[in-house]
């Protein structure tokens, strides 16, 4: 347990302070991560910790990263890059293997094994690239969605890969090291020695029940976990429904990550969207920093130094091949300025799967382990080397300035408004914003609230709109109205401070419980504050005075001046109160309070003062004293109150 | 029988002496339509649709209202800016309101001899009234003399009030009757309670 304890205080460490330094020098995140795997591999050699088993654990970040990706991609999206996933997708890797497969024979390796390796190298890193593509706000780039779809083939195309890598099995190797190895295949696996058309029926059963789970099972299966109302259930609901999909997809043997894709998309409009991703993004991202470190301490330095030509050789010589495919495929489907770089130096390196695909293809005989040994150095090596291309890129190659034409196109991809609860009080101000053709994001925690409305085809989404987090994956940074309509006072005042903290440009509307409510707001930072009963509460009032007799125009005035002069009293009062000294001990806020208080007593007692006065004025006619001084001074020509 | 309508118009309606009166005895008058327009719109959001169909089931319409400024109280330039609609009231198509009455009665604080080029007004009160005029005829309804009272606030404590409104429900009762001259009144400048007899028939 103790050594437990020390190896993952170790990794945490490491990542805690390298990876900070890194960003600081802005390498980003994904290079320190391999820095730190770097510095700590020879202390991980001291505790005999498996590397490799570690970071086959920790490829579950990868399995995550897409899940969260399928979430944000809606299936109509995902139907519109059809033609690009195919064309691009589907060139990048053929033209990669034929490429490589062409130079490794005429360096004389045998075909089978040039083709194994073929597979292997021509993979991207999903992790890396993604990761980096998010920090730096280039995933909705062109070249950012183009580089994704090259991505997402090659998840897909890893499937067939396996099947193939088998049939590539060199004799001489397999005799050698007969039962040396662990079986190429788990031993947990449904499909396993079965005919091709039962294991294409039970793969297809398992796709169908990943999308049809989705469509059908989610929404009961959520509602029925977010009735306990337990933060830590929802998170492990959200685990479950990854781990659980991933565990189907091992067991027909595909690919744990293109399962959780497709979950994703199937997800991707569902109200749970946001809370869901909220839920699993701390774990993606600290399984990918795992699988990063494991990266960096999986380079075996001794061998390294060894074969450093040939590591070196191999290695530039693998970027510039897919690195030139790339860039020919950028030309051929006319990528604009830098999108054609980012897409070129950023795929050029290989994968996370390489490592799978490298250790099964040993163990399918494939390749020989002393080769597969130094590939794997080829491959860390690449993978560390591209944030530096990326780096590279950014500094050099890109012209920053975008059009601000399509800077508006990406805002708009999450909405300007978010909506902060969606009961009887949201709720009419999403109607009336949606009835105009507003598009907004509505968060609300009542599961039933939520099916109700889904009914209705109004877009909600569950989720806990005090975890910042949530907000986040919402879009408030690039929201430009939030409007807090919950019913929970102190939750509202933490919401205003950390809104107006984070995000001085967002305007923030906040629904007050009263009129101290008020003034925690106001102190909050928040100046467009609404009372949530005040309002109606007037009109009641005006409802009764035109019971009583009054005529409905003169109610109508005086109930605005009412308005008016209250509206000025709680300003009065809101910028001298201070939420740390109690109101009682406040000289300021006494003395204004004392003043306003004046002020109303004058109202109880006739007095036409304070609200009488916007209302009388205009229709008073003059008396015939007026009158007559004005004639003798010959001035009621111009001087009238109105009545001429 | 014509259909008269009768728009009452005064947001200081309280603290009206004249109007209020005058506005009492439309209301209670049979036969004929009273609305208070800033009773029925305290918050200016007329409803167009309502007010057309008010105006296509009357053959005269009257607007009551004290004089404010050589014109009417804002609501009723809402009114019309909303109501007597393109297509509606006027141009192509709008000829819903053909031959229709338009008729206004007035109070004014000055005295009538001030209403002339020589008086204090500069003006007699007709040229004040000209935009009323050519909108109705604009709307293609003919615009009537209005019944006027001047020196409105000296006339408190005179009878002059009581014989002004005694004047109004005549003439509203003489138009509802068909005993209203109606080409007199076209003719007319001013229709007060000294004169209101010439434009009045005799009681069938």
């Amino acid at each position: 347990m103790t050594q437990v304890f020390l190896i993952a205080g170790l990794f945490l460490l490491a990542g805690t302070i390298v990876v900070p330094l890194a960003t600081r020098f802005k390498l980003g995140s994904v290079l320190g991560y391999i820095f730190a795997g770097i510095l700590i591999s020879p202390l991980l050699s001291v505790f005999k910790v498996n590397v490799k088993t570690l970071q086959h654990f920790a490829e579950f970040g990868v399995v995550m990263m897409l899940f969260l990706v399928g979430l944000e991609l809606q299936p109509k999206t995902l139907w519109k890059m059809k033609s690009k996933l195919l064309g691009l997708g589907g060139l990048q890797i053929l033209l990669t293997i034929v490429l490589l497969v062409a130079i490794s024979t005429a360096f004389g390796l045998p075909f089978k094994t040039a083709l194994t390796v073929s597979f292997i190298f021509c993979l991207s890193s999903t992790a890396i690239v993604l990761q980096t593509l998010n920090e730096k706000g280039l995933l909705s780039s062109d070249g950012g969605k183009d580089s994704f779809s090259v991505l997402l083939v090659q998840d897909i195309a890893v499937i067939p890969m396996l099947a193939i890598i088998p049939l590539l099995a060199i004799p001489e190797l397999a005799d050698h090291a007969v039962g040396a190895l662990e079986p190429a295949h788990s031993s947990f696996s449904l499909v396993h020695g079965l005919e091709a058309w039962q294991r294409g029926g039970i793969t297809l059963f398992a796709i169908a029940s990943v999308i049809l789970g989705g469509v059908l099972l989610s929404r009961p299966f959520f509602r029925f976990v977010a009735s306990a109302k337990l933060r830590e259930v929802l998170v492990a609901t959200a685990l479950l429904w990854v781990v659980g999909i991933s565990s189907i997809m091992s067991l027909v043997e595909l690919s744990p990550a293109l399962g959780t894709f497709i979950a994703g998309v199937v997800l991707a409009n569902s109200e749970y969207k946001h809370q869901l991703e909220t839920d699993i993004e701390p774990f993606k991202g600290l399984l990918l920093g795992l699988f990063f470190i494991t990266v960096g301490a999986s380079i075996d330095f001794k061998l390294f130094f060894d074969e450093i030509f040939m590591v070196i050789f191999l290695t530039s010589g693998v970027m510039f091949v897919k690195g030139f495919v790339l860039y020919i495929l950028s030309r051929i489907f006319k990528m604009q300025g830098s999108n054609r770089w980012l897409f070129t130096l950023g795929l050029a390196q290989a994968g996370e799967f390489a490592f799978v695909l490298l250790s099964f293809a040993v163990s399918s005989y494939a390749i020989s382990k002393e080769l597969a040994d130094l590939l794997m150095l080829v491959v860390a090596l690449s993978m560390l080397l591209t944030p530096g291309l990326f780096i590279f890129h950014e500094r050099y190659l890109s012209k920053k300035p975008t059009s601000p034409k399509r800077d508006d196109d990406k805002i708009d991809e999450e909405h300007p408004i978010i909506i902060a609860g969606h009961g009887r009080f949201g709720g009419v101000v999403n109607r009336l914003l949606r009835g105009l053709g507003y598009k907004t994001t509505v968060l609300d925690y009542s599961y039933n609230q939520l099916e109700v409305l889904r009914k209705f085809d109004i877009e909600v989404y569950y989720g806990d709109v005090t975890r910042h987090d949530l907000l986040l994956s919402a879009g408030i940074d690039q929201a430009k109205i939030f409007v807090i309509a919950i019913d929970n006072k102190k939750q509202t005042t933490e919401l205003v401070k950390y809104c107006t903290k984070n995000f001085p440009n967002l305007h923030v509307i906040a629904r007050a419980f009263d009129r101290h409510h008020v003034y925690d707001l106001y102190a909050a930072g928040c100046r467009d504050i609404i009372r949530e009963c005040f309002d109606s509460s007037v009109r009641m009032g005006r409802s009764t005075l035109e019971a009583m007799g009054m005529h409905p125009f003169e109610a109508e005035r005086k109930t605005r001046s009412f308005v008016e002069t209250d509206q000025e009293m709680i300003r009065a009062l809101a910028t001298v109160y201070d939420p740390n000294i109690p109101v009682s001990e406040n000289k300021e806020y006494i003395a204004t309070m004392n003043k306003v208080r004046k002020a109303t007593e004058s109202i109880l007692q006739g007095s036409h003062r304070i609200f009488g006065n916007r209302s009388d004025r205009g229709w008073v006619p003059p008396t015939k004293k007026d009158v007559e001084t004005a004639i003798k001074e010959g001035t009621l020509a111009s001087n009238t109150t109105g009545e001429a | 029988m014509a259909r008269l309508l009768v728009y009452y118009a005064h947001p200081g309606h309280k603290y009206s002496r004249v109007n209020v009166q005058l506005a009492s005895i439309a209301r209670q008058l049979e036969g004929i339509s009273f609305c208070d327009l800033y009773e029925l719109y305290p918050r200016f959001d007329i409803n167009i649709n309502q007010e057309q169909e008010r105006l296509l089931n009357h053959d005269v319409i009257l607007f009551q209202h004290p004089l404010f400024w050589y014109s009417t109280p804002s609501l009723v330039k809402e009114w019309i800016d909303l109501v007597l609609e393109h297509g509606f009231a006027f141009g192509d198509g709008g000829k819903k309101l053909e031959g229709k009455i338009f008729m206004n009665a007035l109070t004014a604080s000055a005295p009538s001899s001030a209403y002339s080029l020589d008086g204090y007004q500069q003006y007699p009160l007709r040229t004040f009234l000209t935009p009323l005029e050519q909108t109705a005829r604009l709307c293609h309804m003919q615009y009537a003399a209005p019944y006027v009272l001047h020196s409105a606030i000296k006339a408190t404590e005179d009878n002059e009030i009581a014989q002004h409104a005694i004047g109004y429900k005549k003439i509203l009762e003489a138009i509802r009757d068909d005993r209203f001259n109606y080409e007199r009144s076209l003719k007319a400048d001013i229709i007060t309670f000294k004169n209101i007899e010439d434009f009045i028939g005799a009681k069938p």
